[in-house]
């Protein structure tokens, strides 16, 4: 049981997706770059890494149409 | 696991009769008129809305059909001949892509997102974000309400089926897709008021006799796959290809909507659609199908063939609405509704 994280003890995992986003798991809110405190509102949110999602700082996919090397 | 050991008369012959074969066909009758063989099933209206009904009957069912007949021993013989040649049509029709990614060179999620991207189809959602008119908006709403309004159900009938660590993410999922614990964020009851706002009917099952065979083709394929334990891998590849061809068509559908006038209310499903499904599509592709996979190597052309009807049932639907449009034509109308069935 030593190694269980108790209930109550905030987690927040982090997952780099290759040539994607970073997924959020467990977070309550971001601060944008802006310095803006934005809640989140899923258990997992995606932030966007490569800086051209209209939606910052949520991935929209946009990633995806940019040339491979940038 | 093996099958339990028999503890009377009856479970000795019912599990006698598991350890065989499967009878297959020919062992009830199917009704008058059945053919030899299906010339199209993808495009068989009468087979498609046949097999729609059968499966409704594990959803929410038919005011005026009796529950007992989800679970009677001949229906569920005459779907398993209607799944049958439907299923074939499928693999007929994904097998050339399933070819070209299986064993392919590194990770399943990265060759499924390079499919998905690689995938030939018309521009439907910068139609509709640029030129569509009001009435083809309309139109296009109505086609997508038969899966909209029961979205993320099929892919529930997996959950029980996966193993521990890819059914927690595909519940993650599932959780976000069912409003995450708020009634009023359901994307069903979203869709629900896009319909309404759009001075659409937003009554489950309102345009089903409206629909051509392609929109209840792509509703049966989801149904198919999650309901057959055997293609809990279909299930979850079309789940990820579903949902990583969703987050850039959402904003233009939603561009749209704006543009004509129909407002943030009804905007908003594909709004939501744009972040939630940039997050789901990793949840997906690598969370699931990915890690599926690799539990399970067995499973890989399963969920690829998931993953290449999503995209080849999509394109399809693309091809035949931009087709209709093009010739001032619709895909929705009174021409797919059959005949009253008599009392």
């Amino acid at each position: 049981m030593s190694a269980a994280v108790r209930p109550d003890e905030p987690q927040v995992e982090v997952t780099l997706c290759p040539g994607g986003p970073m997924l959020l798991r467990g977070a309550t809110h971001v601060i944008d770059d802006d310095g803006r405190r934005v809640p989140v509102e899923r258990p997992v949110v995606a932030l966007c890494r490569c800086d051209k999602s209209g939606r910052k700082p949520w991935c929209d996919g946009t990633h995806k149409l940019l040339p491979l090397e940038i | 696991m093996l099958l339990p050991r028999a503890r009377g008369a009856i479970s000795a012959e019912v599990f006698a009769r598991l350890l065989q074969a499967p009878p297959g066909v020919g062992t009830v009758p199917m009704p008058p008129g059945w053919p030899d063989h299906f010339e199209d099933p993808l495009e068989d209206e009468d087979l498609q809305v046949t097999l729609w009904a059968l499966y409704e009957l594990h959803y929410k069912g038919f005011e005026d059909v009796e529950d007992e007949w989800e679970w009677d021993a001949g229906m569920l013989a005459v779907r398993r001949e209607l799944e049958r040649s439907f299923e074939a049509a499928l693999r007929t029709l994904a097998e050339p892509h399933v070819r070209a990614v299986v064993g392919g060179k590194g990770d399943l999620a990265d060759r499924l997102f390079d499919l998905t991207e690689a995938f030939e189809g018309p521009e439907l959602s910068a139609y509709l974000q640029r030129t569509a008119t009001r009435e083809q908006t309309e139109e296009f709403l109505a086609l997508r309400s038969i899966y909209h309004l029961k979205e993320s159900d099929p892919q529930s009938w997996a959950i029980p089926r996966l193993q521990p660590a890819i059914k927690s993410r595909l519940v993650e999922l599932q959780f976000d897709e069912y409003g995450g614990g708020r009634p009023e964020r359901v994307h069903q009851a979203l869709y629900a008021t896009t319909l309404e706002r759009a001075g659409l009917d937003p009554a489950y099952g309102a345009y089903i006799d409206d629909v051509p065979a392609i929109v209840l083709a792509t509703n049966n394929a989801m149904s198919l796959f999650g309901l057959h334990r055997r293609l809990n891998g279909a299930a979850m590849g079309h789940l990820g290809a579903f949902e990583a061809t969703s987050s850039l068509p959402c904003v233009r559908y939603a561009a749209g909507l704006r543009r004509l006038g129909f407002g943030d209310d009804a905007a908003f499903y594909f709004d939501e659609h744009v972040e939630a499904d940039a997050v789901h599509e990793q949840l997906a592709l690598r969370g699931i199908c990915a890690a599926l996979a690799l539990d399970d190597p067995s499973q890989e052309a399963d969920i690829v063939f998931g993953a290449v009807i999503c995209l080849a049932l999509d394109v399809r639907f693309a091809e035949q609405l931009l087709g209709a449009w093009d010739s001032d034509a619709n895909l929705l109308g009174p021409e797919h509704d059959g005949v009253p069935v008599p009392a």
